[in-house]
């Protein structure tokens, strides 16, 4: 039995290799548990995730997804100017794929909920086969509708309406190389700042030589990203990719990132990857870790996120094929990964005022490691 | 005078068209039986999709870049 099915997915493959590449397939069916964590800069976040891919018909597959986020412990911000706090926060995603012909109809509704912010996101796209399976084009648009509330203080309710468009050709270069070419564009309005984050300004009468007051972002953000990803397979059976990425925005905002990544299976069961990444961005404007004096610009952030800062990550991972087994006339293939990636991010104009022994202005940069952890087990069938 | 512009606008002109049909004749230099390589999963944009999420989420959260990551089909170029 096993041995007829073997022959079938052998003939399915090839059968699809031969009529190739020149029609579109449906994403792989597929079951994935796995467990996360960040813990970085006081921070903790943690929890479970599920995907399930299964086609449905012969031209539909449909794919959900269930995640959730435990945040524990406090940030430099927290620390700096409110207390520790755990909250958590639930995605839900539910996506439908579409064949038709050369063509690959897809949409998806997502939700994000937690207790002060609650977003809701659909998109639409579609990918094309052409040039005998060599080239695919790429269209996508997305809509977002969130709702951001303040703990403590029930009136406070505000909206962000967030649209994307994305553009992307996949190229099969060579019998060995196939790279990708995307431009993102987004647009973002409403309430775009933290409710709870401030800035801080100088105070002679304050005991610490500065003072805080809230946060205020412009209402609007433009951004674009344009970015090149190629995959190229070894000589030997390994691949390297290799991505550039630069992105810029209506704030100022411009940044850069480059990564390589290797893959390298071991023996029919064992896949071991390794990557590394660096990332750099200019600050915002509006972006001060001291501002001279209260409401001193018209927009004023001290969110590091929104500082002139890079970091690198370093990343492993190992995935192990275990038996495959045969269950409700499914044949199951199961699989175990591991992935650890190491961030070091350093800031060039975000300071620690934890360190109170220094001057206003004077502290020690920023600087935080970041440990990450993902944990799965596959299920392909 | 008025010849040779003439010729040299011919020429041209025979440039163009023997270059547009070129063009027109350039047929997939990858054959289908030559993606095997292509279609192996270590090829794949994102081979696993919900640790692909995870590492999105986190960059998205962490850094002010977004977007254009990722590709659409990949592998033997199927998708």
């Amino acid at each position: 039995m096993a041995v007829t099915r073997l022959l079938k997915a052998a003939l399915g493959a090839l059968l699809l290799c031969t009529f190739s590449c020149i029609a579109s397939v449906l994403p792989s069916d597929r079951a994935d548990v796995m467990y996360h964590s960040y813990s970085g800069g006081g921070v903790s976040i943690d929890g479970p995730a599920v995907m399930l891919r299964s086609k449905v018909a012969q031209d539909f597959s449909v794919a959900g997804y269930y995640y959730i986020d435990t945040v524990s412990g406090a940030s430099i911000d927290v620390v700096a100017t409110a207390s520790a706090y755990s909250e958590e926060r639930t995605e839900k995603h539910l996506g439908v794929d579409y064949l038709a012909g050369n063509s690959l109809i897809s949409t998806n509704f997502s939700t994000s909920d937690e207790n002060d912010y609650h977003a809701k996101t659909i998109t639409f796209g579609i990918s094309h086969d052409t040039f005998g399976g060599l080239t695919t084009l790429n269209l996508q648009t997305g809509l977002g509708d969130d709702e951001v509330g303040k703990n403590g203080d029930i009136n406070f309710k505000e909206q962000v309406r967030r649209y994307n468009y994305k553009l992307g050709l996949t190229q099969i270069l060579t019998t060995n190389w196939i790279a990708a070419l995307n431009i993102q564009f987004d647009l973002d309005e409403g309430f775009l700042n933290n409710p709870y984050r401030q800035v801080r300004f100088k105070d002679p009468t304050a005991a610490l030589g500065y003072s805080y007051q809230a946060e205020i972002y412009p209402r609007t953000r433009n951004s674009s990203a344009v970015s090149l990803v190629n995959k190229y397979y070894l000589p030997y059976r390994a691949a390297i990719g290799l991505s550039v990425r630069h992105y810029q925005d209506s704030w100022d905002i411009s940044a850069n990132d480059v990564e390589l990544e290797y893959v390298h299976p071991l023996g029919k069961d064992w896949t071991f990857e390794g990557k590394v990444r660096y990332y750099q961005q200019t600050e915002a404007s509006f972006y001060k870790d001291l501002f001279e004096y209260a409401n001193e610009l018209n927009f004023m952030a001290r969110d590091k996120e929104l500082s002139d800062f890079s970091n690198v990550t370093a990343g492993l991972g190992v995935s192990y094929k275990l038996p495959s087994y045969g269950i409700f006339s499914r044949q199951l293939q199961p699989e175990m990964t591991v992935q650890w990636d190491h961030i070091i991010f350093n800031y060039n104009n975000f300071r620690n005022v934890t360190d109170r022994t220094s001057a206003a202005g004077a502290e020690p940069l920023y600087q935080l490691d970041a440990n990450v952890v993902r944990a799965f087990v596959s299920l392909y069938f | 005078m008025a010849y040779l512009q003439n010729k040299r606008k011919l020429l041209l002109l025979a440039f163009a068209i023997a270059t547009l049909s070129g063009c027109a004749n350039i047929e997939p230099w990858v054959k289908p039986y030559e993606r095997d390589k292509l279609a192996d999963p270590i090829m794949g944009f994102g081979r696993h999709p919900a640790a692909l999420q995870h590492v999105t989420h986190v960059r998205d959260s962490r850094e002010a870049a977004k977007g254009a990551s990722g590709a659409g089909g990949g592998g033997c170029g199927c998708n």
